[in-house]
């Protein structure tokens, strides 16, 4: 009895440490692995990271979107309607892209402050707005409100 | 009229639901034969409404009935046939009400072919399935209703997502929402067993074809759905990572590790809490899937546009199904038997292991998946786990879990002579080291993942060959396989083996799609040809077409090898008439070895195309393994021995139970 105790307890002492093991193995490479998202307003106002890649999110300008000579990079801007930030992705756009569209993008800021995209999204509802994009321009939007009110109060 | 007859019998669905859930459970406490006898009819009952609901349905979107709002939203008189009935599962409310229909199929079908249980466990198991109805009917009924009118009425629909207008899509949420309501079945066995104080051997034994079909479900609607992102989606890939596929790979984790568990309560009598706990897992999780796509809270390419209201109905209902059945099973828990001990070089040891490994992924998967909203609710920023993570992970843990999954097939239930078995795995364990060594050698460097690969599946198969080998010797050799495929106990056998050489073409599909696949983004004339591994791909420019109701831009792709024309692909871009989205549909030339697939860009000036050209090595054997898989789970549903008359069944099982007892 005592012997079949001492084996279970073993057993279990095994999966403890493994799962302990398994699970500080995967928070760390989930640390490392994290996308986060910022509006084109924070980066203009230098809050996004330039060493490793983020997601940045927007409405795509109006009349800004421009194929460079090589034929395949394309080359446009995004908004929250407060600033704007240039973007260059090389490949074949989703469907769904087209000016005035929401759409993220992943990939690294260049040192001429030109978002390079790796992956353009753009969803398969044109009603529909990534949350995070719709939540940036109502942060602009609202700051923009906020900037109105003070000057009409002042 | 006949939308109001229609919703008339949804009510009706759930009147007789709300009877089902409450009426035959009392009867098995106060011993009221009759009222236990009421449940086999209602659910019966239930079901015929429900169908005559979604036939209403069907039929105002077949006469394009506009006056419904949903199908003047989804529906259209220029969609095909066969587009104007899967339009009726292609949004939220016509979807619920799908879904509300297979819970009905799945209640009948127990009361129908689960002629070996009691009728005390029959009337619990279908009233706990009644409980589940009424909360997707009233979710139906007050916040979605399929069945609202609008007025004015608009002359023309709004048209079916033209994504959704693709045969794939057309049969793949059906065969998933087989696989998610299924999953009620096991948890309707469970907190039935957990309400009559019966957790035992017979209890396992029952539940455990249901649970295996509705996992088989599960798997192919999974499949089916891959399947069709590769073919719809026109990037090639064939899994995203995405919150709604992630979704439904928690219940099929969890679904995977429930399948393990019951084979050994049933077996061995042993894990009996274990097992309660992951079914009652697996149909949370299905819930919470449902949570998630419904309540839009998630980036996904699924999302439906989103309502706060339906979400949280959701979330209360699953905070009332999770919390209910914690509190049920934390009150029956201490009266459930220990089961049959073991060894530590056991078949039940690997299972454990097994089942800790699942239990583990789906864990990880679920971080993965909820982490975005977490960090959002905080504050901290708002993020996106990615392919890297996920891959990462799988990479660290398949291994390990294809490693078990070699050995336990040829370990003894309750305890097994180490020797023995290192003698019987010598043999596959030489062959996959070398295979292993011989495909990373050559490639030596940064490819060492296709020696993992290479080495797991030969383990596999080497294993899964010599369990067949040492099953048959005494039997008389290859030729006793038919009268063993007959008899009791054969099929499951059979069974595992057919889906765990699923597992094995699964994993070299996946490495081999994954490493040597070749993407380019070309800029072409007509005319002009391009190399992509040995093929050449001449493309001859794009014309116009019209189809039934969109217009398409149609590319022509001539596929050559050796200068002999192998295929001629047409990729397109179409153009859909009310909804004026544009949709690329991919030219493939499919092929057991490879796929060359190819999908159209942009239009560049002088006629020129961008496109898209991959060649795919191995990628259908990831859908092949799916299907393997699925259907070693069908095999092993088919046992004879599930089909037993109950006496003999109940009494052997309450004998296996008392001596695992013991």
């Amino acid at each position: 009895m005592k012997a079949a105790r001492k084996k279970r307890l073993y057993l279990i002492l095994l999966i403890v440490t493994g799962v302990g093991v398994a699970a500080a193995l995967a928070l760390n490479a989930f640390n490392q692995n994290l996308m986060f998202f910022y509006s084109p307003s924070e980066v203009s106002a230098g809050k996004a990271p330039s060493a490793y890649p983020f997601r940045l999110g927007g409405l795509v300008t109006d009349g800004s979107v421009k194929r460079l000579a090589n034929g395949l990079t394309t080359r446009f801007d995004v908004t929250d309607m407060d600033k704007t930030v240039s973007i260059e992705y090389t490949g074949i756009l989703p469907d769904l892209f087209r000016e005035g569209q929401g759409i993220v993008a992943h990939g690294k800021l260049r040192a001429d402050g030109v978002f390079v995209a790796d992956e353009v999204l753009a969803k398969h509802d044109e009603k529909y707005m990534p949350p995070e994009v719709a939540a940036a321009l109502k942060a602009s939007h609202d700051k923009g409100v906020a900037e109105a009110a003070r000057e009409s109060g002042s | 009229m006949i939308p109001e007859l229609g919703h008339f019998a949804l009510i009706l669905a759930l009147c007789m639901a709300l009877v089902l859930a409450t009426v035959p459970l009392l009867g098995t406490y106060t011993r009221t034969q009759s009222w236990v006898a009421l449940a086999r009819p209602l659910a019966w009952a239930q079901f015929l409404f429900l169908a005559l609901a979604f036939a209403t349905l069907m039929h105002a979107f077949l006469v394009d009935d506009f006056s419904v709002l949903y199908v003047a939203n989804h529906g259209n008189t220029q969609l095909p046939e066969i587009y104007k009935i899967s339009a009726v599962w292609g949004a939220h409310e016509g979807s619920l009400l799908l879904w509300a229909l297979i819970l009905g199929g799945w209640t009948m079908a127990v009361s129908l072919f689960a002629r070996n249980l009691p009728d005390e466990v029959l009337a619990r198991v279908l009233a706990v399935m009644g409980m589940v109805s009424i909360g997707f009917l009233s979710f139906l009924l007050f916040t979605s209703n399929p069945f609202e009118r609008v007025f004015p009425v608009p002359v023309e629909g709004g048209e079916l997502n033209p994504l959704l207008q693709d045969p794939g899509l057309a049969i793949h949420p059906p065969m998933l929402y087989m696989g998610y309501v299924g999953m009620s079945v096991a948890f309707a066995f469970a907190i039935a067993a957990l309400l009559g104080g019966r957790l035992d051997a017979a209890w396992a034994r029952w539940s455990r074809p249901w649970t295996l079909v509705a996992w088989v479900f599960l798997t192919i609607g999974i499949v089916l759905g891959s399947w069709w992102a590769y073919a719809e989606l026109g990037w090639g890939g064939w899994w995203f990572w995405d919150p709604v596929e992630n979704a439904s790979l928690m219940p099929w984790l969890a679904g995977t590790a429930l399948v393990h568990s019951l084979a050994v309560t049933e077996k061995r009598g042993a894990f009996k809490r274990w097992t309660v706990l992951l079914a009652l897992l697996g149909f949370s999780l299905s819930l919470l899937g449902t949570f998630l796509v419904r309540s839009g809270v998630l980036t996904s390419v699924h999302a439906f546009a989103s309502d706060p209201e339906r979400g949280l109905f959701i979330l209360l209902f699953l905070l009332l199904v999770i919390g209910g059945s914690l509190l049920l099973y934390a009150v029956r828990a201490p009266g459930i038997s220990r089961g049959g001990g073991f060894a530590t070089v056991s078949r039940e040891s690997l299972l454990l292991g097994n089942n800790v490994l699942l239990v583990l992924m789906t864990a990880l998967v679920l971080i993965g998946t909820l982490a975005p909203l977490l960090y959002d609710a905080m504050g901290w920023g708002k993020i996106s786990v990615g392919f890297p993570w996920f891959n990462s992970m799988l990479v660290t843990f398949m291994p390990l879990m294809v490693v078990l999954m070699g050995i336990g097939p040829l370990t003894r239930w309750k305890q097994q002579d180490p020797n023995e078995l290192l003698r019987r795995l010598r043999l596959a364990l030489a062959l996959s080291v070398a295979a292993g060594i011989a495909a990373a050698v050559p490639l030596l460097g940064d490819n060492w993942s296709l020696g993992l690969a290479l080495g797991l599946s030969v383990w596999l198969v080497s294993t899964l060959l010599t369990g067949l080998f040492l099953r048959l010797r005494g039997k008389g050799g290859l030729r006793a396989l038919a009268a063993d495929l007959s008899a009791r106990g054969g099929r499951s056998y059979y069974g595992m083996w057919v889906a765990h050489l699923g597992v094995a073409f699964f994993i070299l599909g996946i490495t081999v799609a994954t490493q040597f696949d070749i993407e380019k983004d070309q800029r072409m004339s007509p005319g002009q040809s391009f190399e992509l591994a040995g093929y050449r791909l001449q493309f001859d420019g794009v014309v116009e077409a019209q189809g039934p109701n969109y217009a398409a831009q149609r590319g022509t792709i001539r596929v050559f090898r050796d200068s002999k024309q192998i295929a001629v692909l047409h990729p397109e871009k179409r153009v859909y008439q009310v909804q004026r989205k544009p949709m690329t549909e991919a030219g493939v030339d499919p092929g057991f070895m490879r796929d060359i697939y190819v999908s159209l860009g942009e239009p560049l000036p002088n006629g020129d195309w961008s496109l898209r050209l991959y060649y795919k090595p191995l990628v259908r054997w990831i859908w092949f393994g799916g299907l393997l898989i699925g259907a070693g789970g069908l095999l092993a549903a088919s046992d004879p021995r599930y089909r037993l008359r109950h006496r003999r069944t109940a009494s052997e099982g309450d004998a296996l139970a008392a001596g695992g007892r013991a």
